[in-house]
């Protein structure tokens, strides 16, 4: 059999071909930190711009103003308007009502799925389950947005007789469905990577299934299982498509789950486009784009410290 | 509005740069933006070496641009005020005015809404949350469930300024993306009232809309809107400084021609009675 031989010629061409990947790691990182820099930027004349600030100082998007004389003082989205209102609270609360309804619909599905799958399936059944889940990610988010516009939507409304067709509910339902996969997966992967060796030690000290899932792999892999859902809470929050197409973007205050809301990524896909360049809508969009990027890239930091502690720990090295 | 420049359409390669061709530039209106950024890019296929500048801010804005100068053409949703004339007459600026397009907003009722015909004063009543039920209209008593257009639309903002007097939405109005959108929740809500371009609407009904209340109620349709009597309904105007020539004569004749018009439609806008628009080209 021939030796493989390098030749100095080829060391040059592994040299080069070492850094040729090493530069599209790189890439990916330079792109990030480029975005992060121009969204910022943007969103940067909230605090220095007087012209903005006389319509959208960060007092005015948090605090009640008073907007017509003697009227009574509120928080209001109505970016376009003789008085144009930048409050973001409105859209804090739609933010939070229908990421809350997602995590509520998706937790539950995902861990009970997980658990199942990991558990108790025999393995043909988990050969299905497992990538008809996985599936679900790769459904494209405008066509979940458009089956619960058009059908979930009409069904809610028949069945609770609600006032609103399209509400927090609906559209978190919708958005749980992406959020599921994210939760069963990580979820998966934490229960399935419990070692071998505690759920032998658990058997032979005659648990049964039940007991070994429930207080010996579930305890376990809780880290595992709490990253997943962070994780999904991020991409429950940054979902767009769904959220712009389900949950009617009525910019209100309340606290039921039942009305329309408005979140922080659809209010961003839907204004974005025809903004005035520079302009304080369009400086108070890349604020809001702001802080929705500081806010995901921080969970999927904490989900990712928690998985990778997780793993450490399950592998029995010091951490 | 801040006199920000919106847009600047286009550089083209460097060789038709050389070459120089006219500059021409637009401003106005936000309803005519996207009608105006079209024809640019249109025109500009056909005619290399014309370099067109479209940009917003509003009509105010693009006729305050006309009267100093600064704009070859200004995009007007609306006609010149007394005032704006006079101005131009002291500045001594000749406005031509030129119908380039039309505008015209149906609103959508559920099919089995008993309500037929509404008012300018009852539809302020209810997208500003001053009307709340269907029976204060002559309808069931039923909450009224308001679908409208996201706010960057320039229907959005026509239905605020001629029917709402620029008083802001109710709070409660479920903005949707489209108007294809607006009229499949319509469709789908007994309850729902929704506006939109015209002819879009399948699976709901169209209001008849009067203006006053001795006004005759008008159905929507392109006919009714280019023979000017539906009432939600208005002309797309650009105004230039005397009678245009040259480069600028041939954009707005182009903009007339068959070819512009179907360009407007393209982007919902309701194109002009072919007898007007050939009226209105410039000899």
């Amino acid at each position: 059999m021939k030796q493989l031989e390098f030749k100095p010629k080829s060391k040059v061409r592994e040299f080069l071909g070492e850094k040729l990947i090493a530069l599209n790691a790189y890439a990916a990182l330079i792109a990030i930190l480029l975005i992060f820099v121009f969204i910022f930027k943007e969103a940067v004349p909230i605090f220095t711009d007087a012209s903005v600030q006389e319509e959208a100082s960060l007092d005015k998007l948090i605090n009640k103003q008073e907007y017509y004389e003697g009227r009574e003082a509120k928080w209001s989205w109505q970016p376009n308007s003789e008085v144009p209102k930048f409050s973001l609270y409105p859209l804090v609360i739609g933010t939070i009502k229908a990421a809350l309804v997602a995590m509520l619909f998706a937790i539950p599905l995902g861990v009970g799925a997980a658990v199942y799958s990991s558990e108790f399936a025999p393995k043909r059944m988990r050969e299905i389950i497992k990538p008809a889940i996985e599936l679900l990610a790769a459904i494209p988010s405008v066509v979940l947005g458009f089956f619960a516009l058009m059908v979930l939507a009409t069904f809610l409304q028949n069945v609770l007789g609600l006032t609103f067709r399209l509400n927090a509910l609906n559209a978190g339902i919708a958005l749980g469905l992406a959020v599921i996969p994210v939760v069963f997966t990580v979820a998966e992967d934490a229960m399935t990577s419990v070692p071998q060796s505690l759920r032998n030690a658990a058997i032979a000290l005659g648990a049964n299934p039940w007991q070994i899932s429930l207080t010996m792999v579930l305890p376990a892999a809780v880290p595992g299982i709490s990253a997943g859902v962070v994780l999904g809470f991020g991409r429950a929050v940054g979902e767009t498509m769904i959220v712009l197409m389900a949950s009617g973007n009525a910019a209100i205050i309340s606290a039921s789950f039942l009305d329309s809301v408005r979140t922080f990524s659809a209010t961003i896909a839907a204004e974005l486009a025809e903004v005035v360049f520079g302009g304080t809508h369009y400086t108070v969009l890349f604020f809001i784009g702001s802080l929705l990027f500081v806010f995901t890239f921080l969970i999927n930091l904490a989900g990712d410290i928690v998985l990778a502690r997780l793993k450490t720990r399950l592998q029995g090295k010091p951490s | 509005m801040k006199k920000v420049l919106i847009t600047t359409l286009l550089v083209f390669a460097a060789a038709s740069m050389v070459l120089a061709g006219s500059n021409i530039t637009i401003k106005g209106s936000d309803t005519l933006i996207r009608l105006g950024q079209r024809w640019a890019e249109e025109y500009m296929k056909v005619n290399k070496g014309v370099v067109i500048q479209v940009s917003g801010g509003g009509s105010g804005t693009g006729i305050a641009a006309l009267l100093n100068g600064s704009t070859d053409i200004c995009e007007a949703s609306r006609d010149m005020k007394e005032k704006e004339y006079k101005l131009a007459e002291e500045k001594g600026i000749k406005p031509f005015r030129v119908s380039v397009a039309l505008d015209g907003i149906a609103v959508f009722l559920h099919e089995k809404n008993p309500v037929a015909e509404l008012n300018f004063a009852q539809l302020k009543g209810i997208y500003t949350g001053a009307i709340t039920n269907w029976k204060e209209v002559g309808g069931n008593d039923a909450r009224i469930i308001l679908y409208g257009r996201e706010n960057n639309s320039g229907t959005y903002a026509f239905f605020k300024e001629e029917v709402l007097n620029e008083e802001d939405y109710d709070e409660y109005t479920q903005t949707l993306p489209g108007t294809a959108a607006v009229v499949n929740a319509v469709s789908k809500d007994p309850n729902g009232i929704g506006y939109g371009g015209i002819a879009w609407a399948t699976g709901v009904k169209y209001a008849a809309i009067r203006k006053g209340e001795k006004d005759t109620a008008i159905l929507p349709s392109v006919k009714a809107v280019s023979a000017g009597t539906y009432p939600i309904s208005r002309d797309l105007y650009w105004f230039f400084n005397g009678k245009p020539e040259g480069e600028l004569r041939k954009l707005v004749n182009w903009a007339l021609s068959p070819e512009g018009q179907k360009v407007a439609e393209s982007v919902d806008y309701v194109p002009l009675p072919a007898e007007q628009a050939q009226a209105g080209m410039i000899k």
